[in-house]
C-alpha cells in the first residue's frame, strides 16, 4: 500500500512518521512537499506529521493549513482518503476545516513533553479497530498547543457520533473533555496530539502506538 | 491605506496567557487589576481601494481563527 507523508518547512516528525509506515506496510512513503499542488496517484492514506511548520507563526498550523499541498488533501479527504494529522498535523487539520475545534495553549502553559495514558474512546474506527473499546495505551506527548477547545455544542456532537478516538487518561493540558483525538464527520480524516508514531517497536519504550498504523492499513485494504 | 486589525479570543473562551499576565501584574504590586485577555494586533499596509470585503476575508480566512477568537478592524 502506498502512503504519503506531508514535509512543511518546521516539520520535525515527518521521519518518524515514514518510518512508522515503512514498517507497517513495508513500503516507503512518498514524502510530499508542501508547495507541490497534487498529491502521489494511488496512495491510501497521507500523514501530516508534527513540528513546528512555519514556526508555529500567526497560530500553531495556521500557515501550513494555507499551503497548495493542503488544498488537495481537502480536496481528497471529501472524496473519502484517510488522512492522520499527528501533534502539529492536528493543529494543521483544524486550522484547514477538516475538523472542528481549536488547539489553544496548555492551560499550565507549559511545554508537555512524557508519556501520556490514553483510553480509546471509540474502537470502531477506520484508525482504531485494533484497539479495545476503554483500553489504556501510553503514547508520548510533545507539544505546547494541544489544548482541545470547542464550544459545548460541538462537543456534545462529537461525543454523541462517536468522533471522540482517544481521551487522556490523566491530567494533560486542560483540553475539553480530555480530548485528545478527533474524526471527521465521514470518519476518515484523524487528529490527535499524542504520537503513536514513537511507539511502535520494543526499542521505542513500548509499540501501543504501533496497532493504530496496522488498524488503519487494514482498513484500507493494505 | 493603513488598517489595524484587533483579534481577540471569545468570551468564555479560557485564556491562560492571560491568566498568567494577571498573576504577574498582582505580583508586581498592581493592586485592582480585575482581568487580563491577551490578543494580537496587526498593522496592514493597503492599497486605497481595498474595499470590506476583502478585508473581511482577510481576517476570517487567516488573520482570526473564528472558532476562538474575533476581530476588528480599524481604519488609521
Amino acid at each position: 500500500m502506498k502512503t504519503a507523508v506531508v514535509v512543511f518547512p518546521g516539520s520535525n516528525c515527518d521521519r518518524d512518521l515514514a518510518v512508522a509506515l515503512e514498517t507497517v506496510t513495508g513500503v516507503a512513503p512518498t514524502m510530499v512537499w508542501h508547495g507541490d499542488s497534487d498529491l502521489p496517484d494511488g496512495i491510501g492514506l497521507v500523514a501530516v506529521p508534527g513540528g513546528f511548520s512555519y514556526g508555529d507563526y500567526l497560530r500553531s498550523g495556521a500557515i501550513a493549513a494555507r499551503s497548495p499541498i493542503m488544498r488537495a488533501i481537502v480536496e481528497q479527504a471529501g472524496r473519502g482518503l484517510p488522512v492522520l494529522g499527528v501533534c502539529n498535523g492536528f493543529q494543521v487539520l483544524t486550522e484547514a476545516g477538516l475538523l472542528p475545534g481549536a488547539l489553544m495553549r496548555n492551560a499550565g502553559l507549559d511545554f508537555v513533553c512524557r508519556d501520556v495514558a490514553l483510553t480509546v474512546a471509540n474502537a470502531q474506527t477506520a484508525f482504531t479497530s485494533r484497539y479495545d473499546a476503554g483500553e489504556t495505551i501510553r503514547v508520548p506527548v510533545a507539544h505546547h498547543d494541544g489544548n482541545y477547545f470547542a464550544d459545548a455544542e460541538t462537543l456534545d456532537r462529537l461525543e454523541g457520533e462517536g468522533r471522540v478516538a482517544f481521551r487522556y487518561g490523566e491530567s494533560v493540558n486542560g483540553s475539553a473533555r480530555d480530548i485528545a483525538g478527533v474524526l471527521n464527520a465521514a470518519g476518515n480524516v484523524l487528529g490527535m496530539m499524542p504520537h503513536p508514531e514513537r511507539k511502535i517497536e520494543a526499542a521505542h519504550g513500548g509499540s501501543d502506538g504501533r496497532r493504530l498504523f496496522e488498524g488503519v492499513l487494514e482498513t484500507i485494504g493494505a | 491605506m493603513k488598517l489595524r486589525i484587533f483579534v481577540t479570543l471569545k468570551p468564555g473562551v479560557l485564556d491562560p496567557q492571560g491568566r498568567a499576565i494577571h498573576h504577574a501584574l498582582g505580583s508586581l504590586g498592581f493592586a485592582g487589576v480585575e482581568d487580563v485577555r491577551a490578543g494580537k494586533m496587526f498593522e496592514l499596509e493597503v492599497a486605497d481601494a481595498t474595499d470590506d470585503a476583502a478585508i473581511d476575508g482577510m481576517c476570517r480566512q487567516l488573520l482570526a481563527n473564528t472558532v476562538i477568537e474575533n476581530y476588528r478592524v480599524e481604519r488609521v
